[in-house]
């Protein structure tokens, strides 16, 4: 599904690299999870990823499906079926919760070349996939993330998601900020999409998310390049013992 | 108080190009507006409250020639709402393509077939609201106007109105210069909507002198545009009783030179206005919207929000003042003007002013002027949507506010309507 090989990458403004070399492949119908300790380029990958603006690739590739992920503008990539849920979901005031996620989904199925999506079987659609994450429908009528709590947020990521049926999910510390209960609501909601066509990345700093959303590789990134993958027990370890001799051993 | 050598010269030369329209129910109010002009002068660059806006093309003997318009195959604001169609060409009343008046369930009369028994009202209300607005900040284009007005709707009120009254402007002239004077009477508890769109004229003086009596509701929703060469002056002057509630907005695209001053004054207690504005210019634009309310009544709310998208080297002006008087407790007053700068060539000039004399009040304001959200716009495109529909979006967000505060859902999505349809033509 998604192949990372030998990617450098900077800072658009700056000379010092942030990711240097990183090989990644995650095949369809798994899950995968990266951790790693603060500055390691958790973050810059997943936006590399998704295309945001201000890094710039120095050498490798990614591939989504075979498809040249990089060349592609951030909305290609998301017709494409890559979603990254927000470390920091954006508020965006004036722009109502439904008109944003249908406008997304029909922006994505024209590019697609599919069918757009009436009213009301987009209002069928969504208000089955918040029910299930247990939000509720005044919150949808509300502008993007305004006045929504930490909590809400990371589920409304979690609703996009839903609707917009990815196949390439990477979550960015989406466990950050969030009490145990609605940890266990978004982990839900992610298990609930767990398919054989569908693929995640989740990238987090915790092994707590990894009990709720159980991953088949953990990778642990360290200094821009992945220095060790293993099974779930690998977050365990990193769990008991911190990053030091994982970091020391791989030195 | 003499003018200076210079301005008189001016003032004579843009009243030679005029006709005093004689004798009838107005002479009394047009020789009182003609004093009070000589008195004023008009406006010049070095007038304090002309500072960011140049009037010498507002002020000058001939106007400058403005191509007509066409719009294209956009339909004209306004289309599907059901209203009582007034139509001006050049300033000239065409009944025609007009609808029958009576059909509104208003008294409608128009100014220049009003004879010598002219409504006791009007004849009550012409000139007054704005001589009562010449204080304390002088408005020179308005005392020209109530001296040379050639036309315009006398309007009363008294229950409510059946339809809205829509006036629809068109200019075949070039160089067409129209004197535009409006007279609303809502008697007490009287509700209607007002619609304006359309360009006028190459060039363009109006006023709209409405006098709100006890709970009364006036509506006012204006679409200006989308004539590029437009040089306009319009004034609203409103006066509100108690309980009476003012709405006002105005669409403003393209036009060379455009002032919409809005005059508000609370005369009654627990009365409220509303006075909004959304505006996009490209290019040669320049618009200066203001404002001054006047809280002289107790427990009045008051509401200034005025946004403007502006690209291209387009100039946007704003000039707010809330006066609060001693007895004018409890007011609530809130003003806002915002630009959005979709890129580095444009300008705004902002300048609110609160004046408040009253100690139990609770008034706010703010001026801002920025471009577009990156963070929302990698968001918006990371979920799909492409980049021009993503900054439309946003642009339309940004302006939402204004948008709000027209209470009919229909007209406020005709407007919406327009401001995408501006967006689309104007991407690059």
């Amino acid at each position: 599904m998604l192949d990372i090989t030998d990617l450098h990458v900077k800072l658009e403004a700056e000379e010092k690299p942030i990711l240097k070399g990183l090989d990644l492949s995650v095949a369809a119908g798994s899950v995968h999870a990266i951790m790693g300790p603060n500055g390691s380029g958790k973050s810059t990958l997943s936006y590399v990823l998704a295309g945001r603006e201000g890094y710039e690739v120095t050498a490798g590739t990614a591939r989504l499906e075979g498809a040249d992920l990089l060349a592609m503008e951030p909305e290609e990539r998301a017709a494409a079926g890559l979603f990254l849920a927000f470390q920091y979901p954006v508020e965006i005031p004036g722009v109502g919760n439904m008109t944003f996620l249908r406008t997304a989904l029909n922006a994505q199925r024209k590019a697609r070349g599919e069918p757009e999506v009436g009213a009301g079987e987009f209002l069928k659609l969504v208000r089955a996939r918040a029910a299930a994450l247990q939000i509720d429908a005044e919150m949808l009528k509300r502008p993007v993330n305004v006045g929504f709590s930490g909590g809400e947020k990371k589920r409304n990521e979690i609703l996009q998601m839903a609707v917009l049926e990815p196949k390439m999910c990477i979550l960015d510390e989406t466990d950050s900020g969030l009490d145990i209960d609605a940890m266990k609501l978004v982990a839900d909601g992610v298990n609930a999409l767990r398919d054989a066509g569908r693929a995640f990345l989740v990238i987090t700093h915790y092994q707590r998310l990894l009990d709720h959303i159980r991953p088949d590789v953990v990778h642990i990134l360290a200094d821009g390049s992945i220095v060790r993958s293993g099974g779930p027990e690998l977050a365990l370890e990193v769990e008991r013992n911190g990053y030091a001799d994982i970091l020391a051993e791989a030195r | 108080m003499g003018l200076a050598e210079g301005m008189r010269g001016l003032l004579s030369a843009r009243i030679a190009a005029l006709a005093l329209p004689g004798g009838g129910w107005t002479a009394a109010a047009r020789a009182e507006a003609l004093d009070r002009l000589g008195r004023l002068g008009l406006p010049s660059r070095r007038d304090e409250y002309w500072r960011y806006t140049d009037p010498a093309d507002l002020v000058s003997a001939e106007p400058a020639a403005a191509a007509t318009f066409d719009a294209g195959d956009e339909s004209p604001p306004f289309d599907g709402i059901e209203r009582v169609r007034l139509v001006f060409v050049d300033g000239v009343f065409d009944p025609a393509a007009s609808d029958d008046p009576a059909a509104a369930g208003v008294e409608i009369g128009l100014l220049s077939r009003e004879g010598a028994l002219a409504r006791h009202w009007a004849r009550a209300l012409y000139g007054v609201l704005e001589t009562r607005g010449q204080l304390p900040v002088a408005r020179p284009l308005a005392a020209l106007n109530t001296a040379f007005a050639t036309e315009g709707v006398l309007i009363r009120v008294t229950g409510r109105a059946r339809r809205p009254v829509s006036l629809i402007y068109t200019h075949a002239d070039e160089r067409s210069d129209v004197i535009l004077h409006h007279c609303i009477r809502l008697e007490p508890g009287a509700e209607l909507t007002l619609l304006e769109n359309g360009p006028a004229a190459a060039r363009l003086n109006m006023v709209m002198e409405a006098d709100l009596s006890e709970g009364a509701t006036l509506h006012h929703i204006r679409a200006q545009g989308r004539d590029h060469d437009r040089r306009a002056a319009t004034h609203l002057f409103a006066r509100l009783a108690a309980s009476a509630r003012l709405k006002s907005f105005t669409l403003t695209a393209n036009g060379r030179l455009t002032r919409n001053e809005s005059v508000v004054e609370f005369v009654g207690d627990h009365a409220l206005a509303h006075l909004a504005g959304a505006a996009v210019g490209d290019g040669r634009f320049h618009l200066d919207d203001t404002v001054f309310i006047t809280h002289a009544g107790v427990a009045c709310e008051s509401r200034q929000v005025f946004k403007k998208v502006l690209k291209n080297g387009a100039v946007g002006v704003f000039q707010g003042k809330i006066l609060v008087q001693a007895a004018a407790q409890k007011t609530d007053g809130y003003q806002i003007s915002q630009s959005l700068m979709l890129d580095g060539d444009s300008q705004f000039l902002a300048k609110p002013e609160l004046e408040i004399y009253a100690d139990d009040v609770k008034c706010s304001h703010g001026a801002t002027s920025g471009a577009i959200d990156e963070t929302a716009l990698f968001y918006l495109r990371s979920r799909g949507v492409p980049e021009r529909a993503a900054q439309s979006l946003l642009v339309l967000a940004f302006l939402a506010e204004a948008i709000a505060e027209i209470e009919d859902a229909a007209i406020a999505d005709d407007i919406r309507g327009r401001l995408e349809n501006w967006l689309a033509r104007h991407e690059s």
